[in-house]
């Protein structure tokens, strides 16, 4: 049909807007509200041709109905009326996008290589679809097709088939059923393991910084892993693994020892995620100050003989806080040198996130 | 015959009879039954199946559709100005909605086939919009889509333009001489080889022929000799545009006469139609168990909000009100002076011209004639009406005043020009450079400052000129120009003669 057509044009202005204008989502946390299963809900402003027209004050005033003295109040404008301004159609509309799309646009704008899974290729999972037929099964799976050609093939091999009363009444033997066929697929397993410094230092902004920065870290993984599982770690002097929700509002105070998310961490990958099967990829955020060189230095023993060896990339973040030392980085860097198994980002501000995104993914692994 | 169920069949045949013998003169009206998807699908191209591509039907249609489908509005009626006349029936709607909307649907078909503002359109239109899209097709296999589609959306930014008020005497034609637009290739040989350029036209022998051009032009009429309000047409005879575009350009303002007539009458069509359906269904049609689905759905519709103006309502009460004071006698010389507020109250004169009246009207007024004919006060205290404002500091709209002058007037005003700005073109050829200088008629309204900077812009795109528009704007008349890099204004303030624009020296600034 014709529409399709013109609606899927627009779709794809739209999109192209919203690419234009992608910085601006991606620092703007309000499109990681709407998010649904498939899709993200983004407001954007109505498309108006323009045209002579007049201006606002012709909302202003008008005729009415009813009641009322002078003066009686009756209601307010109703909405998408705004203030009178130069800016063009305050009429919002919300446009769908799913987020393979938006990954896509994301990689497209930050020029991102795709993800070369590792080890996934070994791994066949079994799944199960109903493309099997059956001569058993529930009535709601029964194949009406089938039915009527098995049915159809009996009037005609008995020779009861009669052209001019076409009629197939199907018995009992005639019914066909779907049912369940078992597929071999290659299957490729995936785990983000978030942690996240929660100290006193790392105030909202910090957090609101990890939080837009794990959404589209998210959007572009789950794009390369159908299956992927995130966790969550939050940890001061101490660790724990908390949901998705409590991991971006809770602040606590008191001391920071890196290596306790670290351990729960280890501990998590070792019990749940064999690494021969699964692409690890831990994500560290942090303001860069941590307890004592003695634990730093733990947490580089940890790097070294456990998570660069068993996991895709480690990836550690540090947001730019007022009281950080941001000493962490330092101690990395100078540890790592240019190991591609770590990537470092710096991320000062809201501004930053686009880069440090690519930062992390950038490197395809 | 459409795709009715019997059901639905036999009740169109009984609307129709009962509409008949009301006296409606309908076109023979084909009613479809379609799904909501259909129908959003349809109202997104204005009512038409078949409409040349562009995005802005898809927005409409994403619209639409999500609003059905949010539960947020419905599409009950559809129905369009063709002969046969095409209305749309939604599948799962009540049975009583069917038959309202069926009752409504030909007071709409009568209204176009006898209001006088329709006589002129093209009742083929079907054919005509399906002509349209294949053309604007076939340029797009042509040209390239992205192309075809950037040069609509500059003439689908221009298509208000156009002189509403010729529409009674077919489309107007253009009939001036081409203007000489000046530039030098008019003063030049054609040159071949491009190394006998300068020789076979000396640059200053062109100087020369140009600035004897000029004073030629100078002593001219100018063009052209009177405003014209018809811009669109003004621009497919005289702007330097390609074939195609020519073409576009006049298919958008083709659409654009057809749909004009539809926003001068809304409220007399729509005042029309729900007086007809609201006569039939409740003498005719209904049947008790839907009186009640009937007023829910009937008052819905005429419910004035707020901040808006329901042409639903003000219609119907005035068609109403026009019935009952031509069948009371009151109306004519003696009625008019007649003082005395109680034999006002019971003037009865029996005269019974009410039916034929509205009939009469129905035939040759338009929204505004209607309005300001018939919009008394009496009526006005009746309904209660009043102006409201909007009050700053509380955000709240608020009675202003009941008086009956200012109600008329602030109805008129915002249908002058049916809520359109008035743009003419005073001059073609503006400080004699071939420049388009505009004048905007101002009623009182400035004009919405961002949209005019992007509408003239899409305008110097067609005229490939600088355009020069003459406003009024925070009640200082000024000289709006778009050069094609640069927008800029200057104030008139000083110049007493500002209402008319006229050529002269603009300060530069």
């Amino acid at each position: 049909m014709a529409i399709r057509e013109d609606q899927s044009r627009f779709k794809s202005i739209i999109k192209g807007k919203v690419r234009d204008d992608f910085k601006r989502y991606v620092t703007n946390g309000e499109m990681i509200g709407r998010r649904e299963d498939e899709f993200v809900k983004i407001p954007i402003p109505r498309i108006d041709i323009p045209t002579f027209r007049y201006g606002p004050k012709q909302n202003e005033q008008g005729v009415g109905q009813g009641d009322g003295e002078k003066g009686d109040g009756q209601g307010q404008p109703g909405p998408g009326k705004g203030e009178a301004g130069d800016q063009p159609g305050e009429h919002m509309i919300e446009v769908e996008i799913s987020m393979d799309e938006l990954a896509e646009i994301l990689g497209e704008k930050l020029e991102l290589p795709k993800i070369q899974p590792k080890g996934a290729k070994n791994i066949l999972t079994e799944k199960n679809k109903y493309t099997g037929i059956a001569p058993v099964g529930p009535e709601g799976l029964r194949k009406f097709k089938q039915t009527y050609k098995k049915a159809l093939a009996r009037y005609i091999s008995s020779g009861i088939y009669n052209p001019q009363d076409p009629a197939i009444i199907p018995i009992r033997r005639d019914y066909q059923y779907r049912t369940v066929k078992k597929t071999q697929m290659p299957y490729t397993k995936a785990v983000v393991i978030y942690m996240m410094d929660v100290s006193g230092s790392m105030g909202d902004e910090q957090k609101e910084i990890v939080r837009l920065e794990s959404f589209w870290i998210n959007t572009w993984l789950k794009k390369h892993y159908k299956g992927l599982e995130t966790r969550f770690i939050i940890h001061d002097a101490s660790a724990k693994e908390v949901d998705e929700d409590t991991f971006f509002k809770t602040s606590e105070s008191g001391g920071t020892l890196i290596s306790s998310a670290y351990k729960l961490c280890q501990q998590m990958i070792q019990t749940e995620y064999a690494s021969s099967e699964w692409n690890i990829y831990p994500f560290h955020f942090s303001d860069g100050d941590n307890w004592s060189g003695e634990d730093t230095r733990l947490c580089l023993t940890l790097l070294r003989e456990f998570f660069l060896p068993h996991v895709n990339v480690f990836s550690y973040g540090q947001v730019e806080s007022k009281y950080g030392s941001g000493q962490f980085l330092k101690d990395l860097q100078k540890e790592f040198g240019t190991d591609d198994r770590l990537t470092l980002s710096q991320i000062e501000g809201r501004d930053k996130i686009l880069g440090s995104i690519k930062d992390f993914l950038g490197k395809g692994k | 015959m459409a795709n009715l169920t019997p059901e639905l069949e036999s009740e169109r045949k009984r609307i129709l009879k009962i509409a008949k013998d009301c006296g409606l003169d309908c076109f023979e009206t084909i009613f479809e039954l379609i799904t909501y998807d259909q129908i959003s699908q349809i109202a997104s191209y204005g009512g038409f199946p078949v409409r040349y591509p562009h995005w802005k039907f898809g927005m409409e249609y994403e619209q639409l559709s999500k609003s059905y489908e949010y539960g947020l509005s419905k599409i009950y009626e559809m129905v369009i100005n063709t002969d046969p006349c095409y209305a749309y029936l939604m599948e799962g709607n009540s049975m009583m909605d069917q038959k309202l909307v069926m009752a409504h649907v030909y007071g709409h078909c009568d209204f176009f086939k006898n209001n006088i503002w329709f006589s002129k359109t093209n009742r083929k239109m079907m054919d005509q919009m399906a002509n349209h899209a294949t053309r604007v097709r076939r340029y797009i296999d042509r040209i390239g889509y992205e192309e075809v589609e950037k040069f609509i959306d500059t003439c689908l930014s221009l298509e208000n333009l156009i002189d509403r008020h010729s529409i009674l005497n077919g489309l107007p034609k253009m009939n001036e001489a081409k203007p000489a637009p000046a530039r030098n290739e008019q003063f030049m040989f054609k040159v071949e080889k491009s190394y006998m350029k300068n020789y076979i036209n000396p640059p200053d022998k062109v100087a020369d022929q140009k600035q004897k051009h000029f004073e030629r032009e100078a002593l001219k009429p100018e063009f052209p000799s009177e405003p014209v309000r018809d811009i669109l047409s003004f621009l497919i005879h005289y702007a330097p545009l390609e074939d195609w575009q020519q073409d576009i350009l006049t298919i958008i303002r083709d659409e654009s006469y057809y749909f004009a007539p539809q926003g001068m009458t809304k409220t007399l069509n729509e005042g029309w139609a729900s007086y007809w359906h609201s006569h039939m269904m409740t003498r005719h049609i209904l049947n008790d168990s839907e009186i009640i689905d009937f007023a829910d759905h009937h008052s819905g519709t005429m419910f004035m909000q707020m901040g808006g103006y329901n042409p639903y309502k003000v219609g119907i009460e005035l068609f109403r009100d026009i019935e009952e004071r031509w069948n009371k006698g009151q109306f004519g010389r003696e009625w008019e002076q007649c003082d005395d507020v109680r034999e006002r109250k019971n003037w009865d004169k029996k005269t019974n011209l009410g039916r034929e009246k509205i009939f009469e009207v129905r035939k040759i007024y338009n929204d505004v004639t209607f309005i300001d004919e018939y919009l008394s006060e009496d009526f006005c205290v009746r309904n209660k009406m009043f102006v409201y404002k909007l009050n700053k500091e509380t955000n709240q709209f608020e009675v202003d005043t009941r008086d009956f002058k200012a109600i008329k007037a602030q109805l008129l005003f915002q249908m002058t020009n049916f809520g359109q700005p008035i743009i003419k073109i005073e001059n073609a050829n503006f400080e004699n450079r071939g420049e388009l200088l505009l004048h905007h008629v101002h009623e009182g309204l400035d004009l919405q400052p961002n949209y005019m900077d992007a509408t003239m812009q899409n305008m110097y795109k067609i005229w490939k000129r600088p355009i020069n528009l003459v406003t009024l704007m925070d009640s200082e008349p000024q000289l709006f120009r778009y050069d094609g890099a640069e927008y800029t204004r200057h104030s008139l303030a000083d110049d007493k003669k500002a209402e008319g624009p006229e050529q002269r020296e603009f300060p530069k600034s």
